[in-house]
């Protein structure tokens, strides 16, 4: 950077004045009210008192000591994880194949592809609801006349249904993910590559594979956060017994009304996402330093 | 360049019917002129969208979601076109701790905003209010105003500025007629996107409305809380007409890959 210091200390001041209208915005409506969130979750609660402004570990204690919260958590990472791993295997051959389409398809069916995440989640969610629903749902007689099952598999209020439904609304960002990074590869690469006899199975997995691994395991970040904190469609496929963090925070806060124990639930799922998020963000930055010098 | 093989057509094809199957089947349903769920083949009917004129709740949530979506996006811009001029062009101490502050909302799940939201609104007294809404969709769709606002900034010719000032034009005459209409395309593109995020916010938006400021998606996830039913489907599909009309002006506008990749963190929900 070339800016001399009188330059510099101006310019930090415009840059301030411009800035401070929504540097207030925000301490004053998302970093205060985080913090009254993480304190809420140290007081104490009952059915008749009410939340009472205590420090106590309480919650905290419940949520490490019952084995239902262990259940939850491990649950929402189970789901969270193999959203994403769909989303991958998936994905990742998706974009290269978008890649490779010409100009006017290309664009076609990125916007196919990508669009849906715009598209309100509750419509989205729904509509795996109806694909599903029951044992005679689209889904299933689909996959029996295909011959890919014998007999229906459940959808509804399991698992399964979760994570499908979870990695279809999380795949558009892994895909846009994968696609950025392919935007940056050298097809003269690939080219040389072909020229010196290299099969293409060869040269995805020896040449392309390489380069856009960044790309993937960002895209894998992205879709691992936002499923483990994802809200409605657990709270629709999965039904008002599989709970994952978030509806469980739901259900304390406008159920049971027990809003520190919910508080305490969504501290943790935050402080374990951004340990998570910003721990492997590191490690992919170890690992692919020569790449992003 | 290499052509994809038949391998890769018929993957492909699989995978646009997975990623549309669910969307298309709310659509399909909608049109079914029986009263209960299902796919129609031979006949079909408008019924369900001209029952929905007899739900006055769904048509009033719609109401409040325009509302709350463009008036979240105008205010919003109001304070993100000044920081993205601010970003854009200085260099200042705690500039990156500053623009990590602004996009957080996109890192931060929104079930954790909702109940950060609606413990704050609660305790200072506007808890349940419209203006509580708005506040709180405000910063939700702040980053996405941000990005787009910024993106174009960025790429911006300064030497135009320069000139409109060396011509006599005091800062406000220069913003005005050079500047604004130089970022234009990312503060539209980047109030379509806020408007849509704001728009289809469920998980936030859940914890803060109460039955008078109920948005759209509140009022459908509710109701498909306890049956689903074609009405339902009905009110899907015409979300997603609107949705799909945003998405193609905005293709249109500014480029639909350029406004979801813009730089400076992910998207998100």
């Amino acid at each position: 950077m070339s800016v001399t210091a009188a330059t510099d200390s101006s310019d930090a001041r415009a840059g301030l004045s411009l800035a401070l209208p929504a540097l207030m915005l925000f301490i004053g409506v998302v970093v205060i009210p985080l913090v009254m969130t993480v304190m809420l979750s140290f007081h104490d609660w009952g059915q008749y008192k009410g939340i009472e402004p205590v420090f106590i570990l309480k919650n905290w204690i419940e949520i490490f000591d019952d084995p239902y919260y262990a259940e939850m958590f491990w649950r929402t990472f189970r789901v969270a994880v193999l959203a994403t791993l769909i989303t991958a295997v998936f994905g990742v051959p998706e974009a290269y194949i978008l890649n490779r389409m010409q100009g006017r398809w290309k664009g076609l069916f990125l916007l196919v592809i990508i669009g849906p995440l715009l598209i309100s989640v509750v419509a989205r969610t729904l509509g795996w609801a109806l694909l599903f629903g029951g044992n005679n749902g689209l889904a299933n007689k689909l996959l029996m006349t295909v011959g890919l099952i014998d007999s229906p598999v459940r959808f509804m209020f399991t698992e399964t249904g979760m994570i499908i439904a979870l990695a279809h609304a999380m795949m558009p960002f892994m895909v846009l993910a994968v696609w950025t990074a392919l935007q940056r590869l050298d097809p003269q690469v690939e080219n040389a590559a072909l020229s010196l006899g290299a099969g293409s199975l060869t040269v995805v997995r020896r040449i392309v594979l390489p380069q856009i691994m960044p790309g993937v395991l960002s895209g894998a970040i992205i879709v691992f956060s936002l499923s483990a904190s994802a809200f409605a469609t657990p709270a629709i496929i999965g039904g008002r017994r599989l709970k994952v963090a978030a509806t469980l925070a739901y259900d304390e806060f406008l159920n049971t009304l027990n809003w520190p124990l919910g508080a305490a639930v969504a501290v943790l799922l935050l402080i374990a996402l951004v340990l998570i998020v910003v721990g492997s963000n590191a490690l992919i930055e170890r690992r692919y330093q020569e790449m992003f010098r | 360049m290499s052509r994809n093989g038949p391998v890769a057509l018929i993957f492909h094809t699989l995978f646009v019917v997975f990623m549309v199957a669910p969307i298309l089947v709310v659509c399909w349903v909608a049109f079914t002129p029986e009263g209960f769920l299902s796919i129609p083949l031979t006949h079909f009917s408008l019924r369900w969208f001209r029952a929905l004129a007899n739900y006055p709740e769904f048509v009033h949530a719609f109401g409040v979601s325009l509302w709350l979506g463009a008036l979240s996006s105008c205010i919003a811009l109001l304070f993100a076109v000044p920081a993205a001029l601010a970003l854009s062009r200085t260099r200042f101490r705690g500039r990156d701790a500053l623009s990590a502050l602004f996009l957080s909302p996109l890192m931060i799940p929104h079930v954790v905003l909702g109940i950060a939201f609606l413990r704050f609104f609660t305790s200072v007294g506007i808890g349940g209010t419209f203006v509580a809404l708005v506040i709180a969709h405000v910063v939700v769709v702040f980053p996405f105003a941000l990005r787009l606002t910024l993106a174009s900034a960025t790429g911006m010719d300064r030497s135009v500025e320069m000139a409109a000032i060396s011509l006599g034009a005091d800062g406000w005459t220069m913003f005005r007629r050079v500047t604004l209409p130089a970022i234009l395309p990312g503060i539209v593109s980047g109030w379509m996107l806020a408007f849509i995020q704001s728009f289809d916010d469920l998980t936030m938006t859940v914890f803060l409305a109460t039955p008078g400021t109920e948005t759209l998606p509140v009022r459908m996830f509710l109701y498909i809380q306890d049956n689903i039913d074609p009405l339902v489907t009905s009110v899907s599909a015409s979300v997603i007409a609107i949705t799909m009309a945003v998405l193609i002006l905005l293709d249109r506008v500014y480029g639909l890959d350029r406004v979801l990749t813009a730089k400076g963190g992910d998207a998100g929900r």
